[in-house]
């Protein structure tokens, strides 16, 4: 299925050939495992396997999880401890499923952000993105989900918070809350549901990962380089790529394997360091807790939410222009979705010819300053929202739209990007010289 | 250039379990507690000591009420023999729906609520407290010295300074470790209040680790289990990067005209 041209399966025992004519599913299977692929991917190419074992890790412990827990407001929190205390290493499940949901979301971070380096999202590969992007929101609804079961107090306030963000909506927000939420509160409809659609919607993100493995096959994967693969015959394009197996196979394996040296340190050493404390108490609808936190992987949101307060001119103005219809809630509601929604728009707001930031100075000077601004909303998301932290989370986020709607448009337009390789072939040969020019 | 991305998703990592601000937190000291670090074990003598404090001082108002007596046999904690737990359980009465009256408990009962109902279950209270934030958001502190939840616990019973006062017709006790400063709970230890056999050291700051060692083990069960099992899976993990790096090495050795 991929545009780059290559050998394909050729059914030769009778029963192959039989079953290739009816469902060619041996074939499909051949071309994905030996793709072409870019021979000068680098170690940020490897995020995208993580997060496929990840999903698969998640699925499997989530639905043997699933198996010993109530989703009862009774007795959710005590099926949780029941888990952890006597069900045959329940403990393990449950903590590889709690600590897989921060793996999950800081390899998605990393594979994302290497995307916005290297270009990987410039055409013809803006459907890939979409998809991508779509599996981003798929997954933070999930995680948000999950959170909520074990029905401790951050699970029920974090509950209300959220969907309380769809309640700031003018007009339908209230009912839309109800809707949601099964009644006027957080409570057993919220409950039940809630573990419903977290165990439905891992099942979408599957066939939205399908529908992006399919989107970039088809296009070949970038590279660090940003310069495409050679199509115009078998024997140059083998000049640019290796096939996937085993060449990248053995190689995501391997750096899967040292991703997860950490991950079982974490899960068998620290279990708890990313989770709250409050978590291990009981939801109690009476007891606000002093400070209402998400989980780390949505801080940056969670800050910029926070940032467009009353006090700031943009909400005022935009109150003003709709005679009040907009507030603060609302508009801190609109700039969450739409940090994402710009992030999303990136194919079409970069205007640069040159794809890869390898190539780009300037670019990578705004990048890194992205980056880190990326760092600074997520301490911002879980600091206070008053005094000083306010007017940096504003700061941050101005920068997060400012990078996305301003700088990437006119870069383009303005920058001198340095010398790119003719080929694949040429940069990996920079790297690993041939053998007769030594 | 992207290992500094990685750098900084690690420093990032340290920004969940910070979700306090120091602000009106108390004072935690850090213990070094016989369960902490990557070999941690639960000192068994000093869990049983735990569990004497816990059933003769704090079970006076305080539940337990995610344990079982059962669970006192079991690997990794206090370990007591059959007859033992049988006997530990004699000792109290459960009520029976069946019965619908009390009987004397057995191994498969609970510990039960708590008496006062101001008194919070004690089962999670290791898991449900942080001792030690920052510093500024980062989580470094529970990075390296733990989340502090037992230190948090020993603070407190050794953090009365002898100050009371009167509000809205309770009594509430100055403590350091509190947050706010004041806590509505008596001072329950006192030196020598519990007697050990075969004796054992009793002060308050004795007895504060001791029940802090069994509220870990009471929250906790399975964390020896827990860190055997890390442990093992660093240590296959690593081999199986190893071999991987090899291969690759191998794989790539023509391609990259190393061979």
């Amino acid at each position: 299925m991929s545009g780059i041209p290559h050998d394909h399966y050729e059914p030769k025992s009778k029963p192959e050939k039989w079953l290739h004519k009816r469902l060619p599913i041996v074939g499909l299977a051949y071309d994905t495992l030996m793709i072409p692929t870019p021979k000068n991917l680098n170690w940020m190419w490897i995020w995208g396997i993580v997060l496929a074992f990840t999903l698969v890790l998640q699925i499997v412990t989530g639905i043997i999880l699933a198996m010993h827990y109530t989703p009862n407001i009774t007795l959710a929190f005590q099926s949780v401890e029941h888990i952890m205390r006597d069900v045959n290493y329940g403990w393990l499940l449950r903590y590889v499923h709690m600590n897989g949901a921060s793996l999950f979301f800081i390899a998605v971070y990393l594979h994302i952000f290497r995307g916005l380096y290297y270009g990987s999202y410039k055409a013809p590969r803006e459907v890939t993105w979409i998809i991508g992007m779509l599996i981003y929101l798929a997954m933070m609804a999930t995680g948000f989900l999950g959170y909520v079961l074990p029905w401790g107090q951050m699970s029920f306030w974090g509950a209300t918070v959220i969907t309380g963000l769809f309640g700031a909506i003018p007009g339908v927000g209230e009912s839309l809350q109800a809707w949601l939420l099964g009644g006027p509160a957080v409570d057993n409809a919220t409950l039940n549901r809630f573990f419903s659609l977290h165990y439905l919607l891992p099942f979408v993100i599957v066939a939205l990962v399908a529908l992006h493995i399919w989107a970039f096959h088809t296009t070949g994967n970038s590279n660090p380089t940003g310069v495409e693969v050679r199509r115009g015959s078998k024997e140059d394009a083998e000049k640019d790529t290796l096939p996937f197996w085993p060449y990248f196979v053995i190689k995501d394996l391997y750096a899967l394997v040292v991703v997860l040296i950490v991950f079982a340190a974490v899960v068998g050493f620290m279990p708890n360091y990313l989770g709250h404390p409050d978590n291990y108490i009981m939801a109690d609808p009476l007891v606000t807790p002093p400070h209402i936190v998400p989980e780390w992987y949505y801080l940056p949101f969670y800050a910029i939410l926070r940032a467009f307060t009353a006090e700031v001119w943009v909400v005022q103005f935009a109150s003003f222009i709709t005679g009040g219809i907009v507030d603060a809630k609302f508009f801190g509601v609109v700039a969450m979705f739409g940090s994402i929604f710009v992030m999303a728009l990136v194919p079409w707001l970069d205007t640069s010819k040159v794809r890869s930031g390898r190539f780009r100075p300037a670019f990578r000077f705004f990048f890194w300053l992205f980056a880190f601004d990326f760092m600074f909303l997520m301490w911002l998301g879980a600091m206070p929202a008053d005094g000083p932290y306010a007017s940096l989370a504003l700061l941050g986020s101005a920068y997060w739209f400012g990078y996305f709607l301003v700088i990437l448009p006119l870069l383009g337009l303005f920058e001198r990007p340095t010398a790119v390789p003719e080929t694949i072939e040429a940069d990996f040969d920079s790297h690993y010289p041939p053998k007769s020019a030594e | 250039m992207f290992k500094k991305t990685l750098l900084s998703a690690v420093v990032a990592l340290g920004l969940g379990g910070n979700a306090f601000a120091a602000g009106d937190a108390g004072h935690i000291e850090d213990i070094a507690f016989s369960f902490e670090g990557i070999f941690g074990k639960f000192d068994q003598q000093q869990v049983q000591r735990g569990l004497q404090i816990y059933t003769e001082v704090c079970s006076a108002c305080h539940g337990l009420n995610l344990v079982a007596y059962r669970n006192l046999g079991d690997h990794g904690g206090p370990s007591y023999e059959a007859d033992q737990v049988k006997a530990y359980a004699a000792q109290f009465e459960a009520f029976d729906p069946e019965l619908d009256d009390y009987r004397p408990a057995i191994p498969s009962d609970y510990f039960g609520n708590s008496n006062d109902e101001n008194a919070p279950d004690l089962s999670l209270m290791a898991k449900a407290r942080a001792g030690f934030h920052g510093p500024y958001g980062s989580g470094m502190n529970q990075l390296f010295r733990g989340m502090g939840g037992p230190e948090y616990i020993a603070a407190i019973l050794n953090g009365y300074t002898g100050e009371e006062m009167e509000q809205a017709g309770t009594i509430l006790y100055a403590n350091t470790a509190f947050p706010g400063g004041w806590i509505s709970m008596a001072p329950p230890l006192f030196d020598e209040l519990v007697e050990f056999e075969p004796a054992h050291d009793n002060n308050v700051e004795d007895l504060a680790e001791d029940v802090a060692t069994f509220l870990m083990w009471a929250a906790e069960p399975k964390l020896m289990d827990r860190k055997k099992a890390g442990f093992v899976a660093v240590l296959f993990l690593t081999f199986m990067a190893v071999m991987l790096y090899l291969t690759n090495k191998k794989l790539w050795a023509k391609a990259k005209r190393k061979d």
